[in-house]
């Protein structure tokens, strides 16, 4: 768990084939488990994905999780990365009001003070971009407000194992995968 | 070898060793039906619904533990399995089920008959697929037969769009190991484990065997038994546990959980241990999880990991194979005694002795109870039996006292009314040495009674038992213990079940008081064909004990004594 919140990271490894994350979702709204964040993403090895769940330790129990994943054919391995020295990545794009000086002296102040920085800016409307750890993006988007944020988007948490703690998979898969990188490719 | 992908489909279901498969044709399946003219040796049964064919393929499955096959047309054919495949997921049974699906080109147009199999099985199989293309046709189906049986048995669905069993190819079948990365069913406990499994042993005073389907499905019915001979541990069963050790063993002491004996439930509540083998902790099995054992140490063998303290805590929680665990504890085990703990389990039985309806009752109508002590006694206690769901399902569980691993056979997690006829003629394709008796209720029975068809088509000897109360008996008991006998909806109209049988062409016989009973079973018995047997039974009896829903273990409805009586 991490220090200072009562949250837990999965990572998982999946088969990169069409309706893996159907599966997964499925498992979770039937077991009803809570996920705070989902995040899919391709790996440097086409037929696998890698996703990275967190979930809210008061309301889901990550181990019955973990071996209910584990219990899916697709999902190749799964670990509680949170249960160990791990690194985390939340980014999130804020559009914010430029209209006047005060908002983007404003942004400009706190894009110095967090690991963030605009990254369009227009008369009426700029962007900031943030890539940190989620309590530091939450602490940016609390800053934010106070200049009036119009739109928001974040990707969820991605996060890795530090040093040695691997989390990769040798598989090959034994039906070649097709270049649209999919095996059991539906039409 | 230039093949079809549906002689591919066909070719491969030979090299799994499949002899029959239950199915129906359709469109969109309708060039796999053709190329079985091919194929003679596999056998194919049509039935009259689909659910009958995935409950016919699950019912082979229980009886042999092989892969049953159900086949199905895209849209209503494959929907209408969904029933079957659900009830198989729930008692984890190894079934595959192949769909026609419309060519891949109409997918996703809402062409004719298009239904998304897949998405709508997704939750209720153990895995399925869609096939993209005919060079991962076999593979996929090896794939299917190799996770619908090993680890945990499931339901697989294998969705197969018509052009792709349209299409031809250069045929090599794919040799060699699965590779499934994602898929490692657990085998065997650690040392660790082992010990602490010991250890508890040692310790206990007051120990219960919980024994579930696993056992059987692992066969470890030997192993089971020298357990609990040499600890003297009391063996409690679930209801799909039933026969994982001779009934008649001193050391069963009968079915645990809602309408479990007494005895059973009693000592599972004082019990300072209990081993559960391969089974789940179910809530039927629980009764209020709160209250559960309060007092025991806990240990839980299952094959799936996530039943590790899913509904239970457990103080060890092994992940394996039954057997595998089982053969590594045995060598560790000391012969003790619980002499003083068998004698209290006594005690209660002979409570529950004085208690028995067989022994109390002093109406003069035929009793579901009586009919299976009766057809118990009468088929020598060694029939393979298939129930329906209701209250003739927990009196068989009661009064037919099964010696032999998988020769009961029921819908136990799923409760589907409906599922014993067509899964006893699926059970007798696989064991058609065995006498089997399908026993089922009059509601049950009207579910899938287009299935005597079926038996009679394919000159299939079994002998069905509609024990009939004129309602749906299992919800009346409820109604009448917690709805004031408010009887909404129960009180039920049925044909007359013997002519039913004779449109049928089949032989038939009415049993309205215990003595024809004998009688009724030599008939059935003599019969070369199918046979219906109708008993006419008391509306108003009772499944007891009772323990309603959510209550404690131990608050069991009895039935009063004889000196209790108003
Ligand atoms: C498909 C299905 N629908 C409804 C139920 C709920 N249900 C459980 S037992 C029962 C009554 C069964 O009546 P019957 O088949 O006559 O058997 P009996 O209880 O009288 O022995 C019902 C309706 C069920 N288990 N399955």
């Amino acid at each position: 768990m991490d220090q200072q919140s009562s949250k837990h990271t999965i990572a998982a490894l999946v088969e990169n084939k069409p309706g893996v994350l159907n599966r997964v979702a499925s498992l979770f709204r039937r077991r009803n488990f809570n996920v705070d964040s989902l995040t899919v993403g391709r790996t440097y090895k086409s037929h696998i994905s890698r996703m990275t769940l967190v979930v809210d330790a008061k309301r889901t129990d990550a181990r019955k999780m973990i071996s209910n994943l584990f219990k899916l054919i697709n999902v190749i391995d799964v670990k509680l990365v949170s249960s160990e020295p791990h690194v985390s990545r939340d980014l999130a794009l804020v559009k914010v009001r430029s209209d006047d000086a005060d908002s983007r002296n404003g942004l400009t102040l706190l894009c110095e003070r967090f690991p963030a920085r605009i990254v369009d800016i227009g008369p009426h409307y700029a962007i900031a971009e943030i890539t940190a750890q989620e309590d530091v993006v939450e602490g940016f988007i609390e800053e934010v407000a106070k200049i009036g944020i119009v739109e928001l988007v974040r990707t969820g948490v991605v996060a890795m194992g530090r040093g040695t703690r691997i989390l990769d998979t040798e598989y090959e898969p034994a039906i070649p995968v097709a270049a649209n990188g999919s095996a059991h490719q539906v039409y | 070898m230039l093949l079809s992908g549906a002689e591919i489909i066909l070719e491969c279901l030979l090299r799994e060793g499949v002899e029959v498969m239950f199915g129906y044709p359709g469109g969109a399946i309708l060039p796999t039906y053709d190329a079985m003219s091919k194929y003679p040796q596999l056998h194919h049964v049509l039935v009259r619904h689909e659910q009958g064919a995935c409950h016919m393929a699950d019912g082979y499955a229980r009886a042999t533990g092989k892969v049953g096959v159900a086949i199905a047309t895209s849209g209503p054919g494959a929907t209408n399995l969904v029933t079957g495949i659900a009830t198989a997921m729930m008692d984890s049974t190894p079934v595959v089920c192949i769909t026609g699906q419309v060519p891949r080109p109409v997918i996703g147009t809402d062409a004719f008959q298009e239904t998304d199999v897949t998405g709508i099985t997704l939750p209720i199989t153990k895995h399925n697929y869609l096939v993209g293309s005919i060079e991962e046709l076999a593979y996929t189906i090896r794939e299917a037969f190799y996770i619908a049986r090993t680890g945990r048995p499931g339901p697989v669905l294998v969705d197969i769009p018509k052009d792709v069993q349209n299409q031809k190819i250069e045929f090599v079948y794919p040799e060699g190991e699965i590779r499934l990365p994602g898929y490692r069913p657990p085998s065997s406990a650690t040392e660790a484990q082992v010990e602490a499994v010991l250890e508890l042993i040692q310790q206990a005073q007051r120990p219960v065997i919980l024994a579930g389907h696993g056992v059987v499905m692992s066969g470890a019915t030997q192993e089971l038994q020298e357990l609990a001979e040499r600890a003297q541990v009391p063996v409690a069963l679930t209801l799909l546990g039933k026969g994982a050790m001779p009934e008649s063993h001193p050391l069963v002491i009968g079915m645990m959980g809602m309408h479990g004996e007494a005895a059973s439930n009693n000592a599972i509540q004082e019990a300072d241990l209990l081993i559960a083998l391969g089974m789940r902790f179910d809530d039927r099995v629980t009764g209020n999880l709160k209250t559960y054992s309060p007092n025991s140490r806990k240990i839980h063998v299952d094959i799936d990991p996530s039943e590790i303290n899913k509904n239970v805590k457990v103080d060890v929680g092994i992940a394996g194979d039954l057997k595998t665990v089982l053969r590594q504890i045995l060598p560790g085990v000391k012969s003790v005694q619980h002499a003083e703990w068998l004698n209290r389990i006594r005690d209660w039985d002979e409570d529950s002795d004085e208690r028995d309806i067989l022994k109390t009752y002093e109406g003069d109508k035929l009793l579901g109870a009586q009919v299976m002590n009766d057809l118990w006694k009468y088929t020598g206690g060694n029939a393979v039996t298939v129930t329906d769901v209701g209250q003739h399902q927990m009196l068989e569980a009661q009064y037919y006292p099964h010696q032999r691993p998988a020769t009961m056979i029921t819908s136990g997690g799923l409760g589907t009314m409906g599922f014993g006829v067509p899964a006893a003629i699926g059970a007798k394709f696989g064991r058609p040495d065995e006498e089997i008796w399908a026993i089922v209720g009059d509601g049950g029975f009207q579910m899938t009674m287009c299935e005597l068809a079926t038996a009679m088509q394919e000159n299939i000897k079994i002998n069905i038992a509609v024990i009939n109360n004129g309602f749906l008996g299992m919800v009346r008991q409820w109604q009448e213990l917690f709805h004031e006998s408010r009887y909404n909806s129960t009180p039920m109209f049925s044909p007359d079940f013997c002519k039913l049988a004779d449109a049928f062409g089949m032989p038939n016989m009415r049993v309205t008081r215990r003595e024809q009973i004998e009688d009724a079973v030599k008939f059935a018995r003599s019969q070369p064909t199918a046979v219906l047997l109708e008993f006419v039974v008391e509306k108003e009896e009772m499944v007891y004990p009772m323990v309603p829903a959510g209550a404690d273990l131990h608050a069991m409805i009895r039935r009063p004594k004889p000196n209790e009586r108003k």
